[in-house]
């Protein structure tokens, strides 16, 4: 498999972070507002419960058969545990994307690009930390390209529940922001492109 | 996205496969639910929970799986469609009850959203230890339709199957999935009502008097009938004669048991729902089924670049037994047939049996937890292609 | 309202119309009995048959339709009553009853529902069903014949079974006491319990017709003979005898508090019968439907609408639509 037009993702962090919403909102992204594919395996149990927690998910032109995810081409690391641990299994050439607060990152190999972002202090601007994963999610659409912002902010607007949305799209704006000016060599940020 | 009127969610979703099963229940017809909590099966019954209310539907949560399994056949009796839902140790704790629909031949739909096994096992991660359960689960003779989807739409798509299975053959029908399948969103495509087929109950119009609620019709399968037409019916799980009344003779379980078990074994051509690829040059062939079949389909392709001439078949329908696509498999130039499950050898003794020594078979157990490493599968294909 | 009843009737008494000598007039209760099923089961002396008959004629008196009830049993003696009833009528797995009449009561809030088992199959195995259709208030009746054994399995140790009493399995006395059905069904939430004997088949068949009236979750216990297997192993002799001692010990106590109707069926003393409860809550669909409405408005859709059964009966294959 592995074509080009396949993303592998993993996005981890810990319970209570909206981890698993985050992945399910970049594969709503995907399959409803964009027509492609996508699948989304989550670690399920007492670890969606507090302790770590993580998705795969893998996005794709093409129905997808094998939705495991050995060595994304990118990770999404909200705690330092899920950098310490996933970050190893990156592809060659992959992208870590990572909350800078809560990660140190170290001794990461030469052949990654990093794009980090305070995720849970813009969401305390907002005054609700909770959308901290929406924060995240619009970063990851900015700095990544895996679905277009567009689709992301409808797949947001389609997932959070009813009376936040506007509250949602705002963290998702501020984080999708946020990715652009970094891109752009702006002055947020420590990317290492 | 609104249902319609009758609840059918049509349109595009991502949506897990518990989550999927459910809106295939509703699709089918289904009104009527009871479970209790067990992971990974408990998102089906949230979902219901959550939906029945705007679709005409009752969701009951009971005191226990046993509770469970025989409420929704008090609710069939009443003229419902009707599920209940569990994973391993509630399946188990429901076995008298699958084998009481079978005997009273009441058509419903059981749940199992496979997690790892035996006892407690791995309440979170996935198995298909319970596929001999499935079939042999309760005592007794009889015999029973297991579908096992891989995916979350297949999840939708075989619910109704099942409902409509449960329907045609008067038989309680499991709907196995696995954990993998129960918690993995994906892009599920609910297509507008009036695409769904939908086999509805076929209630007798015979009088009260004439009718017999234990008298085989087309295909062996007797009409049903429900509590409050007048006919003033009786249901036992006591071995029966037409009329519904205990016989305690051996004649009588001859007769009885006999056809609830022809029933669905002559059927079995008709119940058969599978995937093939790769077949016309197969020299081996892998079989699976559920979660497996997409480990299968990355092992494959790896396994065919590398020059083995390896088919996929892939049964949606594991019970009955669909003895004839083996056979059909067999005969030309298909020397193996590898089969990889989640367990450490539950249906490839179907496979070894129906393969009657003419072709060799390779098993490839695994205990569960998660699912095969791709490159243990490619290994075995490449071998068995020497 | 009631019809005389005779107080010594025995149970196989009503149906034999066959009777030699002068024709009988129609007995009211053989509408309810498939006599293609005859003769029973039941033991001489056995006081299943007599509730039968106190049933039978309480539902003629509640003027119930007959193609409107549903009798649901267990497994064993009195499980078989399902099977003699000339009504829809199930014959379930053991203590699995209450369960399966619930699911059936939920899908059809038309019929009237009504569970008759006995003892063992409805406080042992199938006691945690009991205390949560009481809890719930699911609409049933619950008519529960207590003969402080297992008759069909041939005798054995119940939770009904009196302390020191003899049973097969406990052939050196019975270590443990037994329950009180009637303040069990009340703690459970039961807003209408009862307790009387297969002597008293009057107030018995007066107290069924007050539970198939109630609305929600009744439990009637008939105390009866089983002289069998209990009678004669406990030296209390024949069905006539254990009548007997009904009559003798039993005590009407209407409204009595039912932790203070405990009793000892092996030693002296009173046996506390009567209507001891008769209250109203709301049952299970009435309280869904009032949750449901609340929350969902308009929106909510009672169970079985849009009409279930016209689509069901459609003879086609159809998309829901059809």
């Amino acid at each position: 498999m592995s074509e080009a037009n396949t993303s592998e993702i993993r996005i981890a962090g810990f319970g209570g972070q909206g981890v698993i919403l985050a992945g399910m909102i970049l594969g709503k992204g995907a399959t409803i507002f964009e027509n492609r594919h996508a699948t989304l395996v989550q670690s399920f149990g007492p670890e969606a419960r507090g302790g770590s927690c993580s998705a795969q998910v893998v996005l794709s032109d093409q129905p997808i058969a094998y939705p495991y995810v050995a060595r994304p081409r990118i990770l999404v690391a909200m705690s330092q545990e899920a950098f310490e641990r996933f970050a190893p299994d990156l592809a060659p050439n992959g992208l870590l994307v990572y909350e800078q607060d809560l990660v140190k990152v170290h001794d990461l190999r030469p052949d990654l690009r990093s794009f980090g972002i305070p995720a849970t202090r813009i969401a305390e601007e907002l005054r609700r930390r909770m959308v901290l994963n929406i924060v995240m999610v619009g970063f990851v659409a900015a700095v990544t390209g895996l679905v277009g912002v567009e689709a992301a902010r409808k797949a947001v607007v389609d997932s959070v529940p009813k009376g936040t949305e506007h509250l949602n799209v705002t963290a998702f704006d501020k984080g999708c922001e946020y990715g652009r000016r970094l891109i752009a060599g702006g002055p947020a940020g420590e990317g290492k492109a | 996205m609104q249902a319609d009127r009758i609840g059918v969610l049509t349109g595009v979703h991502f949506i897990d496969g518990d989550f999927a099963a459910a809106e295939g229940a509703i699709a089918a017809g289904c009104r009527f639910a009871a479970g209790y909590p067990i992971t990974p099966s408990t998102e089906v019954v949230e979902r219901l929970a959550s939906r029945f209310p705007f679709v005409g539907g009752l969701f009951i949560q009971m005191e226990d799986e046993i509770a469970s399994s025989i409420a929704i056949q008090g609710a069939v009796w009443a003229g419902a469609k009707a599920i209940t839902v569990s994973s391993g140790p509630g399946i188990s704790l429901m076995a008298e009850h699958i084998g009481y629909a079978a005997m009273t031949e009441t058509p419903c739909v059981f749940v199992n959203v496979q997690r790892g096994g035996p006892s407690t096992g791995l309440p979170t991660l996935p198995g298909q230890a319970d596929v001999m359960q499935a079939r042999w689960g309760s005592h007794g003779d009889y015999a029973i339709i297991a579908l096992c989807p891989n995916s979350p739409q297949e999840a939708f798509d075989l619910a109704v199957t099942a409902f409509n299975f449960a329907e045609r053959y008067r038989s309680p029908v499991m709907l196995l999935l696995d954990e993998c399948i129960g918690h993995m969103l994906e892009k599920v495509v609910i297509p507008p009502a009036d695409e769904i087929e939908v086999v509805p109950r076929r209630l007798t119009e015979k009088k009260p008097g004439d009718y017999l609620p234990y008298l085989p019709g087309d295909n062996m399968v007797p009409e049903m009938v429900k509590a409050g037409m007048g006919h003033r019916f009786h249901i036992t799980g006591l071995t029966h004669d037409e009329r519904g009344y205990p016989v305690m003779t051996a004649a009588a379980q001859e007769k009885l048991v006999r056809r609830l078990v022809d029933k669905i074994r002559l059927a079995s051509r008709d119940l058969a729902l599978y995937e093939a690829r790769w077949l016309d040059d197969a020299e081996v062939v892998v079989l699976s089924y559920g979660i497996t079949s997409r480990v299968v389909h990355r092992a494959v392709e790896v396994a065919r670049e590398r020059g083995a001439k390896v088919g996929q078949l892939r049964l949606k329908t594991i019970w009955p037994f669909p003895e004839h696509l083996i056979d059909q498999l067999l005969g030309g130039r298909v020397r193996s047939i590898v089969v990889p499950e989640l367990n450490l050898g539950q249906l490839v003794l179907e496979v070894e049996r129906t393969t009657r020594g003419r072709a060799k078979v390779v098993p490839i157990g695994h205990a569960g937890g998660t699912v095969h490493e791709v490159g243990v599968i490619v290994e075995a294909i490449l071998e068995a292609a020497k | 309202m009631s019809t005389p009843v005779a107080t010594h009737e025995r149970p196989d008494a009503p149906v034999r119309a066959e009777a030699p000598g002068c024709e009988p007039p129609e007995n009211p209760v053989t509408k309810f009995l498939r006599t293609d099923r005859l003769p029973h089961i039941w033991c001489a002396g056995c006081g299943i048959g007599t509730s039968v008959n106190c049933f039978a004629r309480a539902v003629d008196a509640c003027k119930i339709p007959l193609d409107n009830i549903s009798v649901v049993s267990g497994i064993g003696c009195t499980g078989r009553v399902a099977g003699y009833l000339r009504l829809d009528s199930f014959h379930t797995t053991h203590g699995r009853a209450i369960p399966f009449a619930t699911g059936l009561k939920l899908a059809n809030p038309e019929l009237k529902v009504v569970v008759y088992s006995g003892d063992g199959d409805l406080t042992a195995i199938g006691g945690n069903h009991l205390i949560h259709a009481g809890r719930r208030n699911v609409d049933l009746t619950v008519i529960c014949v207590n003969n402080f054994t297992y008759g069909m399995t041939g005798g054995q140790v119940a939770p009904t079974t009196p302390l020191q009493a003899v049973a097969t399995t406990t052939p050196y006395g019975n270590l443990e006491e037994p329950f009180n059905l009637c303040h069990l069904a009340d703690s459970a939430g039961a807003v209408y319990v009862a307790r009387w004997t297969t002597y008293h088949v009057r107030q018995l068949q007066k107290s069924i017709t007050k539970a198939l009236q109630k609305h929600g979750f009744s439990f009637v216990e008939v105390l009866s003979p089983c002289p069998t297997l209990y009678g004669r192993r406990n030296r209390v002799g024949d069905g006539l005898a254990m009548e007997r001692m009904f009559k003798e010990r039993c005590v009407i106590k209407n409204g009595a508090a039912t932790h203070d109707t405990a009793f000892d069926a092996l030693a002296s003393g009173q046996i506390p019968i009567g209507d001891f409860v008769d209250r109203d809550r709301p049952a299970f669909l009435q309280r869904y439907n009032q949750v449901m409405r609340a929350q969902l408005g308009d929106d909510f859709v009672p169970y079985g609408e849009p009409e279930i059964d016209t689509r069901a009966e459609a003879d086609q294959f159809a998309g829901p639509e059809g």
